[in-house]
């Protein structure tokens, strides 16, 4: 079974602290990660060969440092890995970004199953997984809690809904995008991580694509950022001291337009 | 498509790098140098140079590919579970009539299931001048690819110029396709929704980086454009039935409603316990909880005020709550009218997915616990005698 697996570097947001002086986001020696969701991603893609048999490829868009990403997927157990890099693909919103990694993982050649995290936890958007899916024509479950079987080339999947989950039967190949409940992702092993250092990484531009160049980059985003701001942060309100039942009853009177 | 700096325009003077949000300029030999592996495009720094010596070519061609002007009314996609439309969708009518005041132009929802009659007629009482009705057997639960088919056909064949569906588990896996597929542009999550009043276009505010930074995206020469809301970020439209509207039945052939995807089984979980995204009212638990049992407390107390029980990721990761009931970066996000949090230190990665709630409280042992530094109101002591007393207190205050 062949399974791509997605994934994205992203700055570990939490980390990303405001300057109250200037009101600009500070940068600096914030580390880069892997999307905390596209690591069960992973993980999911590597059970699935354990299971199944199979190579797993993983792909990255983004910046000539996102390789470092590719290593880390390396490490825990995938086979393959491409980064798709290229300046064309600067500015790139959702549509265009879905557009070219699908592109990406045609040129992979036969697949099964695509996965990807059920979002990314910088733009939190979760439209790369639908979107891919629907330039490669091929099914999709969105929000994949566990796979349950894969067999006669059909996988039944309980996709996590607001209520509990749905359970889906789709044919392959098709794609699954998925929660932190699906797995719990290992640590790369020693051997792993020598592995991951010495593993080649296949480079991808966009000349190496079968791409419509209006349709990639800016140029191809629908979207487009017209202002970015600071939001104005909350601030701590009144802090109430006292016995308990006082301070119980003084916030029960507080709140009782609301709560009614 | 390029950003470029002029050099001999460029005094060195740093407003750009400020006014960058990705960190992606430097000032070298007192002149600004874009790092492109970093530079997004975004154009934050183009308005912030004041001698006018950063350049930022965006793409206009793009505008042949749709007739603007054919592009008519604002759209909204009631989702129904059940055969019950979701209170999601009745927010964004509210804001859907806003938008169709500023533009002059008509409200229409598009409802798909299967015996939807009376629901339709509520869509109506609730804001919509038009429902686009898809009434199938095979639309009765939601499918990606019927859906995406038929949502597909109606965007092309009444081409509206916004289309708003709600984040939801259903709505972003639907709309992801649709956006896709007719090539607009879609922007997640929006929490502020307005019209540019000269260029009658919709104005898509939403938080990036966790709520760190805010950004306003448009879509200027794609059709329609397309935006998720997630629940309860805009106000609920109120019913009036005097509203009149017309119910427009759109029929498809059943092989436009064939799906590829088997949908076996429903399974409902969260049965009694009040889903925690719909809300008014969270009660949440942290590490200060100390113990799965302990929650019986969190639960009473939202008992008495309808409300829910939300946790952290710490109280779920030690085994006391399910995962279902995660508040944070890797929950659930929630904006409930009162939030009270007990026993929780207030994680980054946990107000970002609760600080946009209207009303915060804070009980923690800790003074100098993080959660104080958002919360509206908060109480330093011991959650153990402080939620008790607060039970007391909720109940005789709702008797009177």
């Amino acid at each position: 079974m062949n399974i791509i697996v997605c994934i994205k570097q992203v700055p570990e947001t939490t980390e990303v602290k405001i300057n109250p002086q200037t009101n600009t986001l500070i940068r600096e020696g914030v580390k880069s990660i892997i999307n905390p969701f596209d690591v069960y991603a992973i993980e999911e893609g590597v059970r699935l060969k354990e299971r199944f048999g199979g190579k797993v490829t993983v792909i990255t868009m983004g910046p000539p440092q996102a390789e470092s990403a590719l290593r880390e997927a390396i490490s825990v157990g995938c086979d393959e890995a491409v980064l798709v890099s290229d300046r064309a693909f600067a500015g790139s919103d959702t549509w265009a970004s879905s557009y070219t990694l699908s592109a990406a993982i045609r040129k992979v050649g036969s697949f099964d199953v695509v996965l990807c995290g059920k979002q990314a936890s910088d733009g939190d958007t979760a439209q790369v997984g639908p979107g891919i899916s629907m330039h490669l024509d091929i099914p999709q479950v969105t929000y994949v809690k566990k796979i349950e079987d894969i067999k006669d080339n059909a996988a039944r999947v309980e996709r996590m809904t607001e209520e509990g989950y749905d359970i889906i039967e789709t044919p392959l190949p098709a794609l699954f995008t998925v929660v932190k409940e699906i797995n719990e992702p290992r640590i790369a092993s020693l051997k792993g991580m020598m592995r991951a250092k010495q593993a080649q990484v296949i480079h991808w531009t966009a000349k190496d694509l079968a791409l419509e160049h209006d349709k990639i980059g800016l140029t191809g985003s629908p979207t487009q950022v017209l202002k970015i701001f600071t939001p104005t942060p909350r601030t701590a309100g009144q802090m109430l001291h006292g016995e308990p039942h006082d301070v119980a009853a003084r916030l029960a009177e507080l709140l009782k337009n609301e709560v009614i | 498509m390029s950003i470029q700096v002029i050099i001999e325009k460029c005094t060195g003077c740093t407003l750009c790098v400020k006014a960058c949000p990705f960190d992606a300029i430097r000032i070298m030999d007192k002149k600004a140098v874009i790092d492109f592996s970093k530079c997004n495009l975004c154009g934050a720094c183009e308005p912030a140079c004041k001698l006018k010596a950063i350049l930022l070519e965006k793409p206009t061609e793009a505008g042949a590919r749709f007739k603007l002007s054919d592009y008519k009314g604002v759209w909204i996609f009631a989702e129904q579970k059940q055969g019950k439309v979701q209170s999601v969708s009745y927010e964004l009518l509210g804001k859907a009539r806003e938008l169709a005041a500023a533009l002059n132009t008509q409200v229409s929802a598009v409802l798909l299931g299967h015996q939807m009659e009376a629901e339709a007629t509520e869509l109506i009482w609730r804001g919509a001048d038009n429902v686009y009705l898809v009434d199938a057997r095979e639309l009765l639960n939601f499918q990606d690819d019927p859906y995406t088919n038929v949502l597909i056909s109606l965007v092309n064949k009444y081409k509206p110029e916004i289309l708003l569906c709600g984040a939801t588990t259903i709505g972003r896996s639907l709309i992801s396709r649709v956006a896709v597929k007719v090539y607009a542009g879609l922007t997640a999550d929006c929490t502020g929704l307005d019209i540019d009043p000269q260029k009658k276009i919709l104005l898509q505010t939403r938080p990036a980086f966790g709520g760190n930074i805010m950004a306003t995206i448009i879509t200027p020469n794609h059709r329609p454009q397309m935006a998720t809301v997630r629940h309860k970020v805009m106000k609920e439209a109120e019913i009036d039935k005097h509203r009149k509207g017309k119910i427009i039945r759109e029929d498809f052939k059943s092989g436009e409603l064939v799906s590829r995807t088997k949908l076996l089984d429903i399974i409902e979980e969260i049965g009694s316990l009040i889903n925690i995204a719909e809300a008014d009212i969270i009660v949440s638990g942290g590490r200060g909880m100390g113990g799965s049992e302990n929650f019986k407390l969190l639960e009473e107390l939202a008992k008495v005020l309808g409300g829910a029980v939300g946790s952290s990721r710490a109280a779920v990761d030690s085994g006391w709550m399910p995962y279902s009931h995660q508040v944070g970066q890797t929950g659930k996000t929630v904006c409930p009218k009162i939030y009270i949090a007990c026993g929780i230190s207030g994680q980054i990665q946990h107000l970002v997915g609760m600080q946009s709630s209207k009303t915060i409280i804070a009980i923690n042992k800790d003074p100098d616990a993080p959660i104080f530094k958002v919360a509206t109101y908060g109480i330093v002591g011991d959650l153990f005698e402080i939620v008790p007393a607060l039970i007391q207190k909720f109940k005789e205050a709702l008797r009177k």
